[in-house]
């Protein structure tokens, strides 16, 4: 219990002091969960919207499967995007692993399942009235297609929000095309992890608290987009 | 009242925080000038902090950005076949030798060593204190009075124990089925000897990072002699000619660097001070034969 106690003391500690190096490695962590979540998000919500509003042989079967992908493994998504931009893999070219950017590719690959998934059924979660109304007002399919995803907001937001959540906790891609690397891609899971191996548990436990007050702040900070 | 001021006060100040972090991270990000030499290391040279020591002397000198990722030395290797590092500093001698002679390597360069030791709870359980490792590992086998955690992860310790339970006269497919009391962990020697001092078993490991950890360990040496128990800590630039690489010329500055007589005594006096023992005795040139 000692233990918990002395984390919490230290996460204190490391806020108040603005500790550079962990400050550095919280706003990577940030920065390259947002990322992945507005380019997971600028591709995702049109093409959930795609789905949701066209009929097609296979719509529920394609669902299915989108849910199923919620519970990918994240090592699993590292690995395959490591096959892919490793020197000997097809995009070796691009030079990208063991950078930010890797991990940013590879926390975008695995919640577009989460981020497509949840709009769908934000979507689907429209009052039916609301477009019998607009309907019968002589709303146009564009007209129509805007209102709904206005109305889900809600609840897009909060997929977007599930979705940030996911890859900013996520450490098995961070570390396995990121590399952990200190000052260049090391972000708060891929520490805990390594401080955890040379059991430092204390410190562990302070970049923990840190990555939740880190996610308490972006949606704190979305809930206030939200109520305007 | 004072509640609400107070979260507000504490979430403004989370928020500059954040941002000053975030400054400091982008500034990072697009400091990142195209200069960088990517390095696997074995776990126990980053895991004692010697790379953390190292590093930033190296950067300083020569102006670039080192990368280091820190692996078993089976992972490294096999980084180093994918062109995905420009150089390895390793610890396992015939991978070495092999990886060199399939010309994935350029040249296998030795700059340090240390031993390999047995660990385990004081009251040794099994009785081997002071044996030779194999005469220790073959008592552990047929007794089965006492527990040994396995890294199981294709480093450079694991290959070491392995080559151990061989001149044992033991297959090691055997040992693997052996009972209950043989535990492989698939993790990097810090957890490893985590594992073992709280299942208090044995736990073969280097001495640079047995020391680093002996703070934290109830873990007391068990078997420190034998001439196989040499650990040897090579580095080899990746060869451009076999494999996708561009920095040979970097990654022989970083090798010219870890045998310039100047770092090679700060090598030998890393840790010396916190620790009381030497972690690693330089070696550039003369490599030590066990």
């Amino acid at each position: 219990m000692t233990e918990l106690w002395n984390g919490l003391v230290k996460a204190v500690e490391l806020i108040i002091s603005f500790d550079p190096e962990v400050m550095q490695i919280a706003g990577r962590s940030l920065l390259i969960a947002v990322s992945s979540a507005v380019i997971g998000s600028v591709i995702c919500i049109p093409v959930a919207s795609l789905i949701h509003f066209n009929r097609f042989r296979g719509k529920r079967f394609l669902v299915s499967l989108i849910q199923t992908f919620y519970s990918v493994p994240t090592v699993a998504v590292g690995l395959f995007v490591f096959v892919f931009i490793s020197s000997a893999g097809p995009l070796g070219g691009l030079g990208i692993l063991f950078t930010p950017t890797a991990i940013v590719v590879g926390q975008a690959i695995l919640i577009t399942p989460i981020l497509l998934g949840l709009t769908i059924s934000a979507l689907s979660g429209v009052d039916k009235s609301i477009l019998d109304t607009a309907r019968s007002l002589g709303a146009s399919g564009l007209q129509m297609a805007v209102l709904i995803v206005k109305e889900a907001r809600f609840a897009v937001v909060a997929a977007v929000i599930m979705g940030f959540g996911r890859a900013i906790s996520e450490v098995g891609i961070s570390l396995m095309v990121g590399g952990n690397i200190r000052g260049f891609t090391r972000v708060i899971t891929t520490a805990i992890s390594l401080e955890t191996s040379k059991g430092d548990i204390e410190l562990s436990l302070a970049l923990g608290i840190i990555l939740i007050l880190v996610a308490l702040v972006v949606n704190i900070a979305m809930n206030r987009i939200q109520q305007r | 009242m004072i509640l609400r001021n107070a979260a507000r006060v504490a979430s403004v100040l989370m928020i500059i925080t954040l941002l000053v972090g975030l400054v400091s991270a982008i500034a990072g990000c697009s400091a990142s000038s195209p200069a960088r030499l990517r390095m696997a290391t074995t776990t126990s040279l980053y895991d004692t902090g010697l790379w953390g020591y190292l590093e930033p002397m190296f950067e300083d000198k020569y102006r670039v950005e080192l990368d280091v990722m820190y692996a078993g030395t089976g992972k490294a290797l096999e980084l180093g076949r994918r062109g995905d590092v420009d150089v390895i500093t390793v610890h396992s001698r015939a991978r070495e030798l092999q990886f060199v002679a399939d010309a994935y390597g350029v040249e296998r360069v030795p700059f340090a060593y240390n031993y390999f030791l047995v660990v385990g709870p004081e009251s040794d359980p099994a009785g081997v204190r002071g044996m030779t490792p194999e005469d220790a590992f073959r008592k552990l086998m047929d007794t089965g009075s006492g527990s040994f955690v396995s890294r199981g992860d294709d480093s450079g310790t694991h290959a070491m124990e392995k080559k151990i339970w061989k001149s044992a006269g033991y297959e090691y497919e055997a040992v693997q089925k052996a009972g209950t009391w043989y535990i492989e962990t698939g993790t990097g020697m810090g957890p490893t000897l985590t594992m073992a001092n709280e299942k208090q078993a044995y736990t073969l490991t280097d001495m640079g990072t047995y020391l680093a950890f002996k703070g934290k360990l109830e873990l007391v040496p068990i078997v420190d002699r034998g001439d196989i128990l040499l650990n040897v800590y090579s580095a080899i630039a990746v060869n451009p000619e076999k494999v996708n690489v561009k920095n040979l010329e970097m990654a022989n500055n970083l090798i010219s660097f870890l045998i310039s007589p100047e770092i090679q005594g700060l090598i030998g006096e890393y840790g010396v001070e916190e620790y009381g023992l030497q972690l690693f005795t330089p070696c550039a040139g003369n490599e030590p034969i066990g």
